[in-house]
């Protein structure tokens, strides 16, 4: 079984705006986006586990025309704040890299 | 100009101070642009440009990339448009730039009329907004009300397009804006030349981040696009950069909480029916964007206050026995810090007024509260200590005690005298000055898109 890290062209994360954290996950190619989406392992569900939050925190979004899923959650900390850990939210992707897809 | 016609764009760069390459925007003047446009920052690198009134990037980096765009704009006799002036676009940010401008001017001998609009917005015209029920959160939001008005260091306002085409319509040939939409800059002029608004929107937010939207970004870049009837070709200038359908398309992703839905002032772009077509290996045709005019107009406000003066000490922790009973370990050096704070200043401060934390690097430093990782599993961690203070010498009097007893914390397996910690530096603490907080998601329903964005005329040269 590969992994979304292994599968994907690109895994990120950003703000969007200070208060809101987003996570892209893109493939290189049609046949590889359909078989993440047949397998059905990325979800709004999966996003919510990850990060401990619930799922009506979480926007997700397939995005065909560019062969990715999107998922956008508010930020633990708003940007900047005393607590926040990460300015730009760059490095909050980390956990999906291993997450393992079936049928692949 | 017919609907037919073309209005053909030239982006600068992504952030003025971010650079672009001469040639490219040498070869991007070449395909005769009707204007250059540029913003200069956004609240990407945080709260403390917005706060303190400084400029993200080095004035000499502005400067440089600000004298090839004008240089370019004034040989071609086309209009440059220049938004969020010096990162937040506050009225010290505006300052600066305009500083810049001037000075460039001077240097290469240039007469031009140029109209600088402001987005700093005065208190009393906010909270009479608030008061008229006027000022909406977005979601997520700080609370909101006068006293938030009064505690900001500034709040600026957004502007659209429509300041932009009014300094224009008056005759200005630069216009060097406070805090702009990214995409209004180059929205505004295609869509009044007849091209539809969905088309002249998406453009412009896909040249909005310049070299963004190509297939393997090395660089900030310049980036081109041609406006035409139902559709806009986008390309780099960078002979080795490639727009693809896909790297133009996933640019929606980028930054936005929805990549189908992007909220401006006066409306929202519909990107979710877009198509995509490689007109060649490096050029892609986009169709089919849509926008939805809104119902009422909005601006959006960022504001930010300080929140204190920080001190940080940075060190680490190497001994495993310390490492195996690290969260506890940690957990008794706040408790000592605390402690020793109080036997100083008695009553005269209480917990309230001072923040004292510990990151730890190896645990959970990067993601805090989103870690899902649960074990350590590693043979050293870095530890950040920061005390957050109403003044500097407070944050840095804590800061220190935090050093002595992080060093000195025992642990139950040794007995004697341990030195737990390794400074990295000397002096130890390091004082990182005022820290600021974004305290505004709000929007404003102003009467016009012109109520919050004075326009000043200034004929240089």
């Amino acid at each position: 079984m590969a992994t979304l890290g292994e599968l994907a062209k690109l895994i990120r994360s950003k703000n969007a705006g200070p208060f809101v954290m987003t996570i892209d996950i893109m493939f290189g190619d049609e046949e590889t986006y359909e078989k993440v989406k047949k397998s059905g392992v990325l979800s709004r569900k999966l996003v919510a586990e990850t990060y401990k939050i619930s799922e009506n925190q979480v926007q997700f979004f397939e995005v065909d025309n560019c062969y990715a899923f999107k998922a956008s959650i508010p930020r633990p900390y708003f940007q900047g704040d005393l607590m926040d850990s990460d300015s730009h939210a760059g490095q909050q992707y980390a956990p999906f890299i291993d997450i393992e897809v079936p049928g692949t | 100009m017919a609907s037919t016609d073309e209005v053909r764009v030239l982006a600068g760069s992504g952030v003025c101070g971010a650079g672009f390459r001469a040639e490219s925007l040498e070869e991007g003047m070449g395909k005769k642009p009707h204007f250059i446009g540029c913003d200069g920052g956004s609240t990407d690198p945080g709260p403390f440009p917005l706060g303190s009134g400084q400029t993200s990037f080095a004035r000499t980096s502005i400067k440089r990339d600000m004298r090839l765009m004008l240089l370019a704009a004034r040989k071609a006799k086309v209009p440059l448009l220049l938004g969020t002036a010096g990162t937040s676009g506050g009225a010290p940010h505006v300052q600066a730039a305009r500083e810049i401008l001037m000075e460039i001017a001077e240097e290469e001998g240039l007469k031009f009329p140029l109209a600088v609009i402001h987005a700093e917005q005065d208190k009393e015209y906010l909270k009479k907004r608030f008061r008229e029920g006027r000022i909406k959160p977005l979601d997520p939001a700080p609370p909101f009300d006068e006293e938030t008005i009064d505690k900001s260091e500034r709040i600026v306002g957004m502007m659209g397009e429509e300041p932009f085409l009014k300094a224009l319509d008056n005759g200005a040939e630069v216009v060097l804006t406070g805090r702009s939409s990214d995409c209004a800059i180059y929205a505004g002029i295609p869509i009044r030349n007849g091209i539809p608004e969905g088309i002249a929107w998406h453009a412009a937010k896909i040249l909005e981040c310049g070299t963004a939207a190509v297939e393997q970004r090395k660089a900030a870049d310049s980036l081109f696009a041609t406006c035409r009837g139902d559709h806009f070709d986008i390309e780099a200038l960078d002979d080795t950069l490639r727009c693809t359908p896909q790297s133009v398309a996933s640019h929606s992703l980028y930054e936005n909480a929805d990549p189908f839905r992007l909220v401006e002032s006066n409306g929202t772009m519909d990107l979710s029916t877009s198509t995509y077509e490689a007109l060649d290996d490096k050029r892609v045709r986009v169709s089919n964007s849509g926008f939805e005019p809104a119902d009422r107009y909005t601006v959006k406000l960022e504001g930010a206050e300080l929140v204190g003066y920080q001190t940080i000490v940075i060190g680490g922790v190497r001994d495993p026995y310390i490492l195996r009973q690290l969260d506890s370990w940690i957990e008794k050096i706040y408790a000592s810090v605390h402690k020793r704070v109080h036997d100083i200043y008695g009553d005269t401060i209480s917990r309230d007024d001072y923040v004292f934390n510990i990151r730890v690097y190896g645990r959970d430093g990067v993601m805090g509260p989103l870690e899902p990782e649960t074990e350590l599993r590693t043979h050293e961690v870095c530890m950040i200590m920061e005390a957050t203070a109403p003044t500097q010498d407070m944050a840095t009097s804590v800061a220190t005690v935090a050093r002595h007893k992080a060093l000195h914390e025992p642990i139950p397996e040794w007995s004697g005298l341990i030195t737990g910690l390794a400074c990295t530096y000397s002096p130890a603490h390091l004082e990182r000055g005022a820290v600021y907080r974004f305290n505004v998601n709000h929007v404003v329903e102003p009467d016009d898109p012109y109520e919050m964005f004075p326009i000043e005329y200034v004929n240089v040269g």
